[in-house]
């Protein structure tokens, strides 16, 4: 099934155009990983597909992004509803300074979506779904800030989970992370891929190759746009690469 | 001279300026509280004053002090955190925002005998509230709104984009940003700015001079619209107006007006600090 389609994006900060003609089909409860040179429009993407662009001055989009068939750029969309069913882990672990709970109780807090009993249930459920529940339970009332990196990362996953998203987009979540932490939450991926639809940005092949189902691989058009080059499974794309340029870049040619 | 002899000159010269700096503070603390700290006693803080001011004690003065901070407070407040609101997280950069803030640094410069004479014309002539708590306190207010919308904006400017942004990712709306993350960030700042502002107010003579302050009255101001004594103005009055006045009356009014702003001061720095400890972005 597919979750997200995507047909000739292109995308501008003001008169630059930052991707081009981006047509892609996301696999609903897959993890497909973005890979690519610095710059080349990934993060960019990903943040079309929650809209977190519109943010920034300037920006426009042109093209189409269906989720489940229905376009999320259009008029009658609502963006809240919209960032409620595609949620996101950013780059840097990034906790409010408040403590545990209020982390994870943020989002159903802010949509008025549980109050009381529900919402610690809820807390519970999403940090346990997070895999931090053991590590926190008995520390829910201490300043999230006081938490391990990798334990805030987990912690900023579960804050999204607890919203009950459909999709997860990932920016780069692993790069602030040492490899012990970075291998949870790759763990901690592959487990919410049962429930989830999980796109994730990352500049480390052997993560791409190693936690995700489909990978697309970013690349600059002659205009220094950014494109996608090619797309297809993690098996192909790393086995049998199509495109001369993907074989260079994830055999460790370029940069 | 060798260039370690010019180093520990330069040390001497620059450790005389710091003294310099301290030395009148210090100078000015100790000889209110050496002459005033006898006249200090409860009678003096809780009761009128009788005898022409010359004896019994300053109650109307510190009640109306306290009036006078309560009023700017209740209307500065919201005025200028929700002006440093608007301007920090919802103004565009255009012609009349700059304007706004080219008005607010350019207000904190204007002298305060301007606003008594601004107030006295706008609120206790022209709209009729006579010289009473209200209109001083507006005029003092007006005073105050640029410190704490300045200092407010600042602050929170100083919470990071990235916690607006997480809080949009997460389906808040921009308010509920400000309003459950970036202003419980920026709270100390704010707190801060608004004790800073009312500090100055609580210590001015000239903008409550034409526009709330009595020279003496028998009985506490009973509504706002009533004019009221208030410490400053006492201190002035006591010092310059009346003959004989006892010199440990002046003093002790003074280390009262003294205590008060200090204390005020103590309260902002210790917040301040607090705060900074456990800020950790």
């Amino acid at each position: 099934m597919t979750k997200l389609d995507v047909s000739r994006l292109d995308f501008y900060y003001g008169s630059f155009r930052a991707l081009t003609g981006v047509t892609v089909g996301i696999e609903e409860r897959n993890i497909t990983s973005l890979i690519g040179p610095s710059g080349c429009g990934k993060s960019t993407f990903l943040r079309c597909l929650n809209r977190m662009n519109d943010t920034i001055k300037g920006t426009r989009v042109e093209g189409k992004i269906l989720l489940d068939g229905e376009d999320i750029y259009s008029i009658s969309s609502d963006v809240v509803s919209l960032r409620c069913r595609v949620g996101m882990v950013f780059q840097r672990p990034n906790p409010f300074p408040q403590s545990v709970f209020d982390n994870v109780a943020f989002g159903p807090r802010v949509l008025g979506q549980t109050r009381g009993s529900d919402l610690a249930g809820r807390v519970e459920e999403s940090l346990r779904g997070a895999d931090l529940w053991d590590e926190v339970k008995d520390r829910l009332k201490q300043d999230a800030l006081s938490l391990s990196l990798g334990q805030q990362q987990r912690l900023c996953i579960a804050r999204v989970i607890a919203v009950q998203p459909e999709v997860i987009l990932m920016d780069e979540p692993c790069s602030a992370l040492d490899p012990i932490a970075t291998l949870r939450v790759e763990d901690l991926m592959r487990a919410l891929r049962e429930h989830y639809t999980i796109i994730i940005v990352t500049h480390n092949m052997q993560q791409a190759a190693r936690v995700s189902d489909y990978a697309g691989f970013f690349w600059l058009n002659d205009k220094r746009s950014g494109i996608l080059a090619e797309y297809g499974t993690t098996r192909q794309i790393f086995t049998q690469p199509r495109d001369k340029r993907t074989e260079d870049y994830i055999t460790g040619r370029f940069g | 001279m060798n260039r370690h002899r010019i180093q520990r000159l330069g040390f001497v010269l620059v450790g005389c300026a710091s003294l310099l700096v301290t030395a009148p503070i210090l100078l000015v603390v100790a000889s209110i509280v050496v002459r005033g700290a006898s006249a200090i006693d409860w009678e003096f803080l809780s009761t009128m004053p009788s005898q022409g001011m010359k004896a019994g004690g300053i109650l109307p003065a510190i009640v109306g002090t306290l009036w006078l901070l309560g009023g700017t407070a209740l209307i500065c407040i919201p005025v200028g955190v929700g002006g440093a609101i608007y301007l920090a997280e919802y103004a565009r950069d255009t012609w009349f925002t700059r304007a706004i803030r080219l008005a607010i640094v350019n207000l904190a410069g204007i002298p305060s005998i301007v606003y008594g004479l601004f107030g006295l014309g706008l609120f206790v002539l022209f709209l009729r509230l006579g010289t009473s708590i209200l209109a001083a306190s507006l005029t003092l207010a007006i005073m105050t709104i640029p410190v704490i919308t300045s200092t407010s904006e600042e602050a929170i400017r100083a919470v990071p984009v990235e916690f607006r942004t997480v809080s949009a990712s997460l389906g808040g709306t921009r308010w509920q940003g400000i309003r459950r993350i970036v202003l419980p960030q920026a709270l100390p700042g704010i707190i801060t700015g608004i004790i800073l502002g009312l500090l100055r107010a609580a210590g001015e003579t000239a903008p409550i001079l034409f526009t709330g302050a009595a020279f003496f009255l028998p009985r506490l101001p009973r509504t706002l619209l009533d004019p009221t004594m208030a410490l400053p103005y006492h201190l002035y009055v006591i010092t310059t107006q009346v003959p004989g006045m006892p010199q440990q009356v002046q003093y002790g009014t003074a280390l009262i007006l003294l205590l008060l702003v200090l204390s005020l001061n103590v309260i902002a720095t210790v917040i301040r600090s607090y705060f900074r400890r456990r800020r950790q972005w």
